[in-house]
């Protein structure tokens, strides 16, 4: 590190309490970025687990879904009919529904069935334990054991509950990539079981699963089932409708930006103050500095230094609290949906990169004003 | 005596303009030389600071130029004066502006800093200048744990750290009592004045006349008389 700089790093680190305060603001203000990024990013992320786990490339639905666990049931014709598009290599149904299980302590849990195409079972879920075939025995369901699987008073191979007056009996568990956003357990079966075992509307498709035969085909698709007055997404497209849904229209984005943005005003207002009383008091030093025949730039760098160091400084507790908070409430809540994101690091990063910014630029024009003629006269 | 370490020449500065502007100097002009220790004496409000200023190359005079070493510095680029305050001149402000965040002895290492010399290097060149003061023992102190006498040498270290050609003091004992005044510019005097080393005091305190090899009286903005080699007077 040049000398200068050092200079300028014992005139910040020496003063203590001003120093501590220009962190704690800046830490503050990550902090709460962070989380409140995170914690929308988490249930984004769970929001489209479904859609995720389920791995299809094409889902063709209502054109008012906007949430994959509640679909709007679709008739038996816009199966028929997509299998008929050129480009489709094959096109299968897929069920989403609800149901009621009583457990064998008497309790009612509320669990999302999942009912898989009897002919291909595409979309099906990794195993742990069990063999796939058996799902086509009586009654079958396999269970995903993720963090509600204890909701369902965990399950062996074997065990039996109630589902709508019906015998259920758990045959395997299953793995999946993402858990979902409402806390409830998720079970897999077939498609004609889950219709039948639930009570349902006259019609029973929730999503037809489309495998194109290209990328290629997928405008054509598209364009076709269009015309049937459907909609066929791609994964992401289906992905980024629910994260729209979720941002806009249910007002969580706002929340999330006004609580960003307020995060933002009050750090950069605490560290910015702060940093601005900090020149002010040293502006005597600067003085000097200039009389001894210290240049405008090394001052400017001087300043760039102090502010950047203290941001990058903040940046770094700021992140490590917000983890740390994260992975604490994880340790006591395995469902808790928050997660740190690229974005959501670089987003913070760019805020106190501002805040350094707007700092650092009232500093060096302040600085810059000093004549050293004004130290000189003392 | 020497050669001509600074020449001013027809120096005018005023602050202000219309009813406010006050002329606080008025066409000076003098010569400075090698291996002398300068005094420029006067009333305060008198100019003294002003006329040390514009020839130190800190305050841009309104007409008049300034020679040092023969370089007309009012003509070159701020941040070749800059160059020139930092490697030819040393500067012991009147309120010392020491910096209370660093230790001593890296308050004195600042010019060497500031001419880029390498952190380690300065700190231990600025330890030797610190002996030179008598203040080695105080070196990891803060300056504001050190009595004025003390603060004022740790100045002078630091201005001669740089090993400048010109030394500029603004009253150095203003702050000080009669017998510490008296000693540091006696150190002053034998231990920083040599025969290529011009010292310039300002001062209004007749008590270390006696010291000067020439004094230079100024009076409402004007020099009212310069005498050399006063000492053969004393
Ligand atoms: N920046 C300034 N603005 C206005 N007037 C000034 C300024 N600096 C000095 N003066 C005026 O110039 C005159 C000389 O000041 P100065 O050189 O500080 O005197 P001295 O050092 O002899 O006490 C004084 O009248 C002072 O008020
Ligand atoms: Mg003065």
């Amino acid at each position: 590190m040049s000398g200068i700089l050092k200079i300028a790093l014992k005139l910040l680190v020496n003063d203590r309490s001003k120093f501590i305060a220009l962190l704690v603001g800046i830490t503050f203000a990550v902090f709460l970025m962070i989380m409140m990024m995170s914690m929308f990013s988490g249930i984004l992320s769970r929001s489209s687990a479904s859609v995720y786990n389920i791995g299809a490339k094409i889902w063709v639905m209502d054109p008012a879904v906007n949430n994959a666990t509640s679909s709007i049931p679709m008739p038996d014709y816009v199966l028929s009919k997509t299998r008929s598009i050129d480009g489709v290599k094959y096109a299968v149904p897929i069920y989403f529904g609800n149901a009621l299980v009583k457990l064998k302590s008497g309790a009612y849990q509320a669990v999302s069935v999942v009912g898989l195409d009897d002919a291909t079972l595409y979309g099906r879920p990794e195993l742990i334990e069990g063999k796939i075939e058996d799902i086509y025995a009586e009654s079958a369901f396999f269970v995903v054991k993720d963090a509600e699987f204890k909701k369902l008073e965990n399950p062996v191979i074997g065990t039996e509950f109630e589902i709508n007056d019906h015998r259920g009996l758990v045959v395997g568990l299953a793995k999946v990539a993402s858990g979902g956003l409402f806390g409830i357990p998720t079970v897999y079966t077939t498609y004609n079981r889950a219709i039948t075992y639930i009570p349902s509307m006259r019609f029973t498709t929730s999503y037809v699963l489309i495998e194109p035969k290209s990328e290629a085909d997928i405008p054509f698709i598209q364009q076709q089932v269009k015309k049937l007055g459907y909609q066929a997404l791609t994964r992401d497209q289906f992905v980024g409708k629910i994260s729209d849904f979720y941002t806009y229209q249910t007002g969580m984005g706002m929340n999330v930006l006004m609580m960003t943005a307020i995060s933002f005003i009050v750090g950069l207002s605490i560290s910015g103050q702060t940093f601005y009383t900090f020149i002010l008091e040293n502006m005597e030093r600067f003085g000097a500095l200039k009389a001894i025949g210290a240049k405008g730039h090394e001052l400017i760098a001087m300043i760039l230094f102090q502010a950047s160091f203290t941001a990058l400084l903040g940046y770094g507790i700021g992140v490590g609290l917000a983890s740390g908070l994260m992975i604490l409430a994880k340790l006591r809540l395995p469902s808790y949906a928050a997660q740190v994101t690229y974005f959501n690091l670089t987003f913070a990063f760019v805020m106190v990169l501002i805040m350094a910014g707007v700092s650092s630029y009232i500093g060096i024009r302040k600085v810059l004003q000093i004549q050293p003629f004004d130290i000189f006269r003392g | 005596m020497g050669k001509v370490a600074i020449k001013a020449n027809a120096l005018i500065k005023w602050f202000g303009e219309g009813e406010t502007k006050t002329t606080a100097v008025k066409s000076a002009s003098f010569e400075a030389n090698f291996g002398e220790l300068l005094y420029i004496v006067g009333p305060s409000g008198s100019g003294k600071t002003t006329l040390l200023s514009m020839i130190s190359g800190i305050l841009k005079p309104n007409e008049g130029n300034v020679l040092v070493e023969g370089k007309d510095i009012w003509k070159m680029k701020s941040d070749d004066i800059a160059d020139l305050r930092l490697h030819k001149i040393g500067f012991v402000f009147q309120d010392y502006h020491l910096f209370p965040r660093l230790t001593t002895v890296e308050n004195v290492a600042i010019p060497l800093i500031l001419k880029k010399m390498d952190w380690n290097e300065a700190i231990k060149v600025a330890m030797e200048y610190l002996d030179i003061v008598g203040l080695k023992d105080r070196a990891q102190l803060p300056p504001v744990k050190l009595s004025g006498g003390e603060q004022q040498r740790v100045a002078i270290a630091r201005a001669i750290a740089g090993k400048p050609d010109i030394l500029i003091f603004d009253e150095p004992t203003a702050s000080l009592d009669g017998d510490t005044g008296k000693k540091i510019v006696e150190f002053i005097k034998t231990k920083i004045l040599n025969p290529d080393r011009c010292v310039i005091i300002v001062t209004h305190d007749s008590r270390i006349y006696e010291f000067a090899d020439s004094i230079m009286k100024m009076e409402d903005g004007k020099i009212t008389a310069f005498e050399r080699n006063t000492l053969q007077y004393v």
